[in-house]
Order: structure tokens, then C-alpha cells, then sequence
């Protein structure tokens, strides 16, 4: 790097002087090639971007639940309420839309209906299947009086986990989207790069709802 | 600097998140990570579920465990679906990744210990209840 002799450092700018012809500037124009940056890795870095701050937004209802997990005001508390059997069926749900959304990804980049349309469609049978489980789950809470009046602990948990399930609801509207927009102006760069973008949501929901099944649920009804 | 630096460099360009390398190549090729990743987060998964209600183990290590596991699997799920890797074309991923972090720590862990202390700090509730009569 750096000399304590000056007569080197000079022996060096003489040198490179000297090679500065077109070897050079052909060196300095792959440079260029190389740091130039695509469309496309500027879109998914700030998707990127959006879901960390999507994350932060979520890390803050997780500080409420766990702030308010034990204030039950005397009404019924996780162990009661919490259904460990369908909480695993949601989880399943999840992670295997998540492989099918990556399938559905591969096959956008090789340009594969089958792989495409096929991922998407399971990827969309299985989103709506957690949803409804949920839905059916809440229904059930607030039927049996433990809706998110009851207590602090339940209006925070109603808060966190119905704030996921609203982002699925908007991943399963944009799923829907992605697939007509392919299939109406099929796989250009535009319509890869939103489907790059809905892939890395999805996968971050994903990652959402590891984090709401082991905080909320496990740790719930954990003795 | 030496000669080879820049060279070297500019092999590396940036690379999107959610964008592996191998999605260049066959898409079976692509699949394999997927695979590997549906079977770590699976696995997980049902460590998870059987730890949170087994017996066997010192009860007050199973909260331990949990958070273990959840953080594992979060780390599967970002190397293996989102393609957040260590390599040198995602440093700007992995940079944004750490600030995400480090903002998500201070706000759950900050919470949770200012609140432990006001609690801790608070009248017994049915003194304010006495108060307020």
C-alpha cells in the first residue's frame, strides 16, 4: 500500500504513466461494465429496503405483545385459548407456499408456464387456506368472549397476528395480480422485477410468521 | 493499491436480494436451494412444535430453546428463500440486513426492559383501586 520511501511511490506513478495507453482505458471500461449497476438489483434492494422497514413496523407489535402478554384482566390467557394443532397446520400452510413461490420465481426467470403458473396457483391455494384457518380461528375467539375488548393481552395479540394476516391478505390480491399481469404481457423485464419483488414478500411474511408462531403461540402455551 | 485489486473487483458486481446465483442456471438447478431450505425450515418447525409441549427437558430452558430455533430458521429462511448470502455481491443486502436488526433489537429489548422496570416500580393495583375510591 503505502511507502515510507518517496522514490518508490514516484517509481510507481512513472509506471503506471507509462501504461496508460489503450490497455488502460480498456481496464477502466470493464471497471465501469462491472460497477454498473441493473435495474433490477435497484428494484430489489429497495424492496429490500421497504421490508426491514416493514420488519421494524412489526418488531414494535411484538414489543407490545410481549409488553402485554400477561395483563389477561382476569380473562382467559394463551393456554386456553391456543390451538397448537392448527397453529401447525397454519405453519405448514405457510412454509410450503413459500417453496411454492419459490418455484413460481425459477419459473418466471426460465420462463416456464408450467413452473410459473403452477407455483402461483399452489402458492395462492395455500395462502388462502392459512387465511381462512385464521379467520376461522379469530371467529372462534370472539364468539367465546375473548375477542380484543377483553383484555390487553388479547388486543395486542389480535393487533400482531391480524396485522400478518392482513399481509398475506395484500400478498394473496398482489399474488393475483402478478399472474394476470404475466399472462397478459407475458415475461418482460418489468413484470420479472415486480414478480422478484412479490417473491421476496412473500418470503418475508414467511419469515413474520416464524416469529408470530414461536413468540405467540409456542411460548404461549409453553409451561 | 496493487494491480490486482480492481481486477478482482469488478467481478463483483451487487446482487439483488431474492436473487440466487444459481437462478441463472437450469431452473432445477435453482430448485436444489429451495428443497434444502423447505427441509431445514421443516425440521425447525417441528423441533419447535415438539419442544414447546414436551416434558423431557428442564422446563425453564424451553423458552431458550425456542428463541434458538426461531432465529436458526429465520437464518434458513434468508439464506435459502430470500438468497441473503455472506458473498461479497451482497454486502449492501447484508448491511441493510444488520441496521434492520440492530433497530429490532433495541425496540423489542428496549420495551421490554423499561417496561419490566416500570412494573416493577408500580403501586400493587389494588392500592390504586383504594386511591381512587
Amino acid at each position: 500500500m503505502s511507502s515510507y520511501d518517496g522514490t518508490a511511490d514516484r517509481g510507481e506513478a512513472r509506471r503506471v504513466g507509462y501504461h496508460a495507453g489503450w490497455r488502460d482505458r480498456r481496464h477502466m471500461a470493464d471497471r465501469a461494465v462491472g460497477e454498473m449497476v441493473s435495474k433490477r438489483i435497484i428494484v430489489g434492494y429497495g424492496f429490500w429496503i421497504f421490508l426491514l422497514s416493514d420488519i421494524v413496523m412489526f418488531s414494535a407489535f411484538f414489543a407490545t405483545y410481549a409488553v402485554l402478554a400477561g395483563n389477561t384482566a382476569g380473562g382467559p390467557g394463551g393456554r386456553e385459548l391456543f390451538d397448537l394443532r392448527n397453529v401447525g397446520i397454519e405453519t405448514a400452510c405457510l412454509l410450503l407456499s413459500s417453496f411454492s413461490c419459490g418455484v413460481a420465481s425459477i419459473g418466471a426467470i426460465a420462463r416456464k408456464g408450467s413452473w410459473f403458473y403452477g407455483g402461483m396457483t399452489a402458492t395462492l391455494i395455500l395462502g388462502a387456506a392459512f387465511l381462512s384457518i385464521e379467520v376461522h380461528e379469530f371467529v372462534g375467539m370472539v364468539a367465546h368472549g375473548a375477542g380484543p375488548t377483553r383484555s390487553a393481552f388479547l388486543s395486542a395479540f389480535f393487533s400482531l397476528v391480524g396485522c400478518h394476516g392482513l399481509h398475506v391478505t395484500a400478498g394473496l390480491l398482489w399474488l393475483l395480480t402478478m399472474m394476470a399481469q404475466v399472462f397478459a404481457k407475458g415475461y418482460r423485464a418489468d413484470i420479472l422485477r415486480r414478480m422478484l419483488c412479490f417473491s421476496l414478500f412473500w418470503h418475508a411474511l414467511d419469515i413474520i410468521w416464524v416469529a408470530v408462531f414461536t413468540v405467540v403461540y409456542l411460548m404461549g402455551v409453553a409451561p | 493499491m496493487s494491480h490486482a485489486e480492481p481486477e478482482r473487483d469488478s467481478q463483483y458486481s451487487d446482487i439483488a436480494p431474492g436473487y440466487g446465483p444459481g437462478d441463472e442456471q437450469k431452473p432445477v438447478v435453482a430448485l436444489g436451494g429451495y428443497l434444502i431450505g423447505l427441509g431445514l425450515a421443516t425440521l425447525l418447525t417441528i423441533v419447535s412444535f415438539f419442544i414447546a409441549r414436551t416434558t423431557l427437558v428442564w422446563q425453564p430452558s424451553i423458552p431458550v430453546a425456542l428463541a434458538v430455533l426461531v432465529i436458526a430458521q429465520m437464518g434458513v429462511h434468508l439464506v435459502f428463500f430470500l438468497h441473503i448470502t455472506t458473498g461479497p455481491d451482497n454486502v449492501n443486502n447484508v448491511m441493510a440486513l444488520a441496521f434492520g436488526v440492530l433497530i429490532v433489537f433495541l425496540i423489542i429489548a428496549g420495551s421490554l426492559w423499561i417496561t419490566s422496570h416500570m412494573n416493577h416500580n408500580m403501586m400493587p393495583m389494588d392500592q390504586i383501586m383504594r386511591m381512587q375510591r
